[in-house]
């Protein structure tokens, strides 16, 4: 398969199974672009939580192939991965925030990893846990954060170092509707900066609130492409799918 | 307020400090290997000074039943010592050290008892270098010739079997230190086990977050590092006091060969160097415990 230069994430027939089970996802193949804003969707058990751990290197695949920025990941040697996974941003469904650490640390976090001075890091946090409301809970342990500024610590610790792509599993679950737009909007800025995004939601209604977007359905394992976001190039965004439609 | 932040850098893992059981097991091994080093190191010193004392003497008995013939054996056996090659000094024991010597055997009136049971004439002869066989038997065929009732014998022969046991429990004690070094390290590597267990969540974030097992495995080793340098000081004190107890102790028997079995500054210097090789046990255990338990995630 011949791919355009610079694609971010590229999945070639792409299976996974856990220990001696079936399948949880069979023939994956697909390509995402910089600066493209991708929609994972499928039922509850579809698997989008296993591509997503693909995606973010917590799993390796039982086959197929994997490329991300360029390189295959399959057969980097472990030292090589913690690189790249400094240039993902990931929300993880259960927030899986550190528990002994202040909203202002967990934030901190991916930027310590990378080794970030102490002297630039203050600032980037502070501003960040302003946007997502929470400069007054900077001092909070999560278990003093309701569920909402728990995800909401999350997403700011998911998109502070600016990372290449950002992959996102049911960011706005615990959010009200008001702050779920305000998170998509952090989204799309985030990403007409660059930053390619894959969210993964069974809110459809979130869907038609980023224009641009693109869409990937997994059913029962298996990827269908509704929007042909998967093909190169893309046919059509889904919102001018939907605007058609209307 | 940036400041604040700074001082107030979290630590990944969060220290128990003297609530965990960590410093604790750590003084115990520390105490206990501190006792058996200084115990190894006082045989060791006690051997030596033995050894130096009585590898170049020697004893010659004149066994004569007759006084004046003993006496005239005596006179002639040192005269012949004082011309040989290698003798340093040869020296006749005073008749009132030898009276001493037997006074718990034959009781106080030993002039008495000298008639019926005669005492061996004494002489202590120091050679310049240790006492060889070659040495041993070129005096012995020299006094045999003229001196007919001398018995020569080599000082240190009679504490063979003394310094064969100290030998053996200066390896015993060396021993001890090394199994309580496997144990200490076993006992940080079940704490970094435990540990690891405990903060696993958070572990596997810092790994998904792009932590390396380096940086993952560092924050482990300064966190263990501490609690075995709180635990290794405490247990350096408290196996000194005991050492010091024990010196005071046995001091006071007034022991000549006690005495020999003191420890110098060279021996204080490896024992204050026990906590820190502690230290280094103890981190470099949890460095490999956290670095194989990371091997184990992508």
């Amino acid at each position: 398969m011949t791919m355009p230069e610079g694609d971010i994430v590229q999945f070639d027939n792409v299976g996974l199974r856990y220990g001696a089970g079936k399948e949880v996802l069979s023939d994956i193949s697909f390509t995402l672009y910089p600066g493209s804003f991708y929609f994972l969707t499928g039922a509850s058990g579809a698997g989008k939580t296993s591509l997503l751990k693909l995606l973010y290197l917590a799993q390796r695949p039982s086959r197929g192939a994997i490329r991300m920025f360029g390189t295959d990941v399959i057969t980097l040697p472990r030292a090589r991965l913690p690189a790249f996974r400094r240039r993902l941003g990931v929300v993880f469904q259960d927030f899986r925030l550190v528990q002994h650490l202040s909203a202002f640390d967990n934030v901190a976090l991916p930027l310590r990893v990378s080794g970030v001075r102490e002297s630039e890091i203050i600032r980037p946090v502070s501003e960040m846990l302003e946007w997502v409301g929470l400069a007054d809970r900077a001092d909070a342990r999560p278990a003093t954060l309701s569920g909402g500024e728990q995800q909401r610590v999350a997403i700011a610790r998911a998109v502070i170092a600016r990372p290449d792509m950002l992959v996102a599993d049911e960011p706005t679950g615990n959010v009200d509707p008001e702050l779920a737009l305000k998170l998509l909007r952090l989204f799309e800025a985030l990403n007409r900066l660059g930053t390619t995004v894959v969210v993964a939601t069974h809110d459809l209604h979130l869907l038609k609130n980023v224009r641009e977007s693109l869409i990937m359905r997994l059913d029962k394992g298996r990827l269908s492409d509704p929007t042909g976001a998967l093909r190169y190039p893309p046919r059509r965004p889904f919102s001018r799918m939907e605007e058609e439609r209307q | 307020m940036s400041w604040l932040r700074m001082e107030r850098k979290a630590q990944l893992v969060p220290q128990a400090r003297l609530a965990g059981p960590m410093p604790w097991v750590i003084a115990i091994m520390v105490a206990l290997t501190t006792i058996a080093a200084a115990g190894g190191l006082a045989l060791n010193n006690l051997a030596q000074a033995a050894r130096a004392e009585l590898s170049g003497g020697l004893t010659v008995q004149i066994v004569e039943a007759e006084p004046a013939e003993r006496e005239r054996q005596a006179e002639l056996a040192l005269s012949l010592l004082a011309n040989v090659t290698g003798v340093e000094t040869a020296q006749r024991v005073a008749d009132s050290e030898l009276r001493e010597l037997v006074e718990p055997w034959l009781g106080e009136d030993i002039g008495t008892a000298q008639d019926v049971v005669p005492v061996p004439a004494l002489i202590d002869v120091r050679l310049s270098g240790p006492v060889t066989p070659e040495k041993l038997r070129d005096i012995r065929a020299l006094l045999k010739a003229r001196v007919p009732a001398a018995q020569v014998d080599a000082q240190s022969s009679w504490l063979a079997p003394v310094f064969s046991a100290i030998s053996s429990l200066k390896w015993l004690a060396a021993g001890l230190v090394i199994l309580l070094g496997a144990t200490s390290a076993a006992a940080v590597w079940l704490a970094a086990r435990s540990a690891l267990g405990t903060n696993r969540a958070t572990i596997e974030i810092v790994h998904l977050l792009g932590g390396s097992d380096g940086q993952i495995a560092r924050i482990f080793q300064r966190s263990v590092g501490i609690d075995a340098l709180l635990g290794g000081v405490a247990g350096a004190l408290l196996g000194a006091g005991a050492v010091l107890l024990l010196g005071r102790q046995f001091a006071a028997l007034g022991s000549g060969m006690v005495a020999g079995g003191g420890l110098g500054w060279a021996d204080w210097l490896a024992i204050a160097g026990i906590p820190f090789a502690g230290v280094l046990i103890a981190m470099f255990t949890a460095r490999l415990t956290v670095l194989a338990a990371l091997r184990k995630m992508l």
